[in-house]
């Protein structure tokens, strides 16, 4: 009986492999030294490829019958033991995070790192405003981060400006565009707000390559000012009236990167600080009572239009001060780092961690930007690995490592809701 | 329209493409009364609801809300600012925020009380304005209201886990949270046991009793009969009959368009 179902399991899936892999695998145009292209076969990898999809899926099939693994929203087994020890756990966390830069081990690239995964954990709370608490499914986020990056470049190229003037500077320029975006576009909801945004997002990208004569198109902006510590320049001459000098140490490149660490970590807790009062307050839990049910607001008297400006105007907000930190760190930016794929990336930290929850994504920042340099070993097979390993997570946990909702508020004990309950939104 | 009405209906119409949902209803909804709207199902009950709240915009007709001296026209309200005005409602499929708690419910439906006294947003991230003293009133309202639904003891349960007859229950506490005039429930006794709908006609008649008037559709005429002041019915969208409920009990033409059919079942 199994030996039957896996034979014809085995085949259905030698035939999706085939119709794959023979377009993607065995046939590759190539460059012929003469210059003309030509179609080179490579019928042995394909076939290869083919017959281990067909035995895999056969041993799978015999070894565990049919049984398809069971996509869950129950809370994991994880999740009691993390909030249990959530009072002890985030704390721990927090104390790692601060006490980074002066533990043992930790180098230029650990640090660089750090501040690279800090940058994503302040970009994913603040779309977590949006997607998560609101419910607006925003795929063109990128644009904000932009937006910001650009004020700051554009705002210190032309008037010199100095950093710390430019970074609220950069959070109301994007939210002002945040809101220019959303008046028209948030009566749309789901998909095609999706879509909108999506849109939004690549116009950005494009007036960037395009308007050279102001951005410097896709050369970028270079000679980005690097922030100073509160005015006192990170030089390396060591000279009267630089950090190191003021503070009687030897000059060090490392002084710079410690500062740009805590800078995104004060930035990114913030972010967090600011999301986890909202969500207290009157307008976070419109927020969350709009991805429930819009019509249900919309009869108690909430009007829908300002609370999802006020929403997206927030996290465009957070995009825009995340991304004059960027210009600042790189000292040189350009369209190019700006592409949908960071959109896509950050929107993935937000739904891999649970739409709503801080510390899910924390962890799935840590887990997505740490975990991809990890596999940096594994060369052009990271790609892959990383996919698998994504799909696993979400097929057996698809509303996220944290899926449960906290109450805001309770008059006794307050107790976690499954996120099964939970509304997701649709825009 | 008499200073007694609250709400008043005046040849309101409203045509989806060629089909006359509503046509030409008029009435008044006394104040402090209960009045019933009934008739069967696709007679166009709903859709009126849906004009008076908002939902809808009538193609024809005026409403107009009589309330604290002055007169509201609701059919050129924007949908949100119905429910400002002193109109709330409920759903004839329930539509709870079922991922927040029973408590939070009642706290979403106290939006524009609470918004207004965080300085709008701003004042209550930094700490600052009268919010904490708001949020405590909000809480104490909600309270009442779960006391008077008999769910204190389920507040901190999600709505979503709540028995179906208790969510009926929190989605008009929900709606009394928001202080209306009105209250428009639309077949607040659908599936419910004999037993819930008794508790539901004392909750109902109580409310009236505690100052709120109450347009109410509903097909379960226990409850209409028990507790309506005056009873309207509809059919084929059209008004044909409007009357005390002893009235609309011998109504021939009540009777063969709806009560003669409900006997049946
Ligand atoms: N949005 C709509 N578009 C088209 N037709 C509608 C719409 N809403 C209601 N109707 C139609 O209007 C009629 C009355 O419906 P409804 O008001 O729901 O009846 P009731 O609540 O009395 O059972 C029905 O024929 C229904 O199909
Ligand atoms: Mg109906």
């Amino acid at each position: 009986m199994r030996v039957a179902a896996a034979l014809r399991d085995a085949a259905i899936t030698g035939l999706v492999a085939a119709g794959l892999f023979l377009p993607l695998v065995a046939l590759r145009t190539d460059v012929s030294p003469s210059g003309a292209l030509f179609i080179r076969t490579r019928w042995s990898d394909a076939a290869i490829l083919i017959a281990l999809a067909v035995v895999g899926r056969f041993a799978l099939v015999l070894w565990l019958g049919r049984k398809i693994p069971v996509a869950s929203t129950e809370s994991a087994w994880w999740e009691e033991p993390l909030r249990r020890a959530g009072k002890f756990f985030t704390p721990v966390l927090l104390l790692v995070a601060v006490a980074l830069p002066w533990l043992p081990g930790t180098g230029r690239y650990e640090l660089d790192l750090g501040i690279l995964v800090l940058t994503y954990v302040m970009l994913g709370w603040g779309l977590n405003i949006v997607v998560g608490l609101a419910g607006l499914l925003d795929l063109g986020y990128v644009a904000f981060y932009a937006v910001g990056a650009y004020s700051y470049a554009l705002l210190a190229q032309y008037f010199g400006l100095s950093f710390w003037l430019c970074l609220p500077l950069a959070g109301i320029l994007a939210a002002f565009w945040g809101v220019l975006l959303g008046f028209p576009v948030l009566r749309l909801r789901g998909d095609y707000l999706a879509i909108v945004t999506l849109a939004f997002g690549e116009i950005i990208r494009v007036v960037l390559i395009n308007w050279a004569s102001f951005t410097g198109g896709p050369n970028g902006i270079g000679g980005i000012p690097r922030p100073s510590f509160f005015g006192l320049p990170f030089s390396m001459g060591g000279e009267a009236g630089s950090f190191a000098h003021t503070f009687g140490l030897e000059p060090s490149p490392l002084h710079r990167v410690v500062f740009l660490y805590y800078l995104i970590l004060g930035l990114a807790l913030l972010t967090n600080w600011v999301s986890i009062r909202l969500r207290r307050q009157p307008l976070g839990r419109a927020w969350e009572a709009l991805r429930e049910d819009e019509t249900a607001c919309r009869a108690l008297g909430i009007n829908i239009t300002t609370t999802k400006l006020t929403a997206f105007a927030l996290g465009a907000m957070f995009a825009g001060v995340a991304g004059s930190f960027f210009a600042t760190r790189q000292g040189f930016i350009s369209p190019e780092s700006f592409t949908f794929i960071e959109s896509a990336i950050i929107l993935a930290i937000v739904v891999l961690g649970g739409m709503g929850s801080q510390i899910g994504i924390a962890l799935a920042a840590l887990i997505m930007i740490g975990g991809f340099e990890v596999f940096r070993g594994l060369e052009e097979w990271r790609m892959l690995v990383f996919g698998i390993a994504m799909v696993v997570i979400m097929v057996l946990r698809p509303r996220g490592l944290v899926s449960s909702r906290t109450p805001t508020v309770a008059l006794g004990e307050r107790r976690a809701i499954s996120g099964a309950l939970v509304g997701e939104g649709r825009g | 329209m008499s200073q007694a009405a609250i709400l008043s209906v005046e040849a309101v119409t409203m045509r989806f493409g060629g089909l006359t949902a509503v046509n030409a209803v008029s009435f008044a909804a006394e104040r402090g009364a209960i009045t019933a709207i009934i008739g069967p199902n696709g007679a166009g009950k709903t859709t009126l609801f849906n004009c008076i709240t908002g939902f809808y915009r009538p193609s024809e007709g005026a409403i107009t809300l009589h309330h604290e001296g002055r007169d509201t026209a609701l059919h050129r309200l924007a949908g949100h600012k119905i429910a400002r005005a002193g109109v709330a409602r409920t759903f004839q499929n329930i539509r709870l925020f079922q991922g927040m708690t029973a408590l939070e419910n009642l706290l979403v439906a106290q939006h524009n009380r609470l918004m207004a006294a965080t300085g709008f947003g701003i004042g209550a991230v930094l700490g600052l304005s009268r919010y904490p003293a708001a949020e405590r009133d909000a809480i104490d309202r909600a309270r009442h209201w779960l006391e008077m639904t008999a769910l204190l003891d389920r507040a901190d349960d999600p709505a979503g886990s709540l028995p179906y007859g208790a969510q009926r229950r929190l989605e008009i506490a929900r709606a009394m949270c928001t202080e209306p005039a009105l209250l428009c429930l639309d077949e607040p006794a659908a599936g419910l046991n004999p037993r819930e709908s008794e508790a539901l006609s004392a909750l109902l008649r109580s409310i009236r009793d505690g100052g709120c008037s109450l347009l109410l559709i509903e097909h379960d005429m226990s409850v209409v009969m028990g507790i309506s002041d005056r009873i309207v019915v509809l059919d084929h969208g059209a008004k044909i009959a409007d009357a005390a409920p002893a009235v609309i009990r011998a109504d021939a033409r009540v009777i063969a368009a709806y009560l003669g059919e409900g006997d049946e079942e």
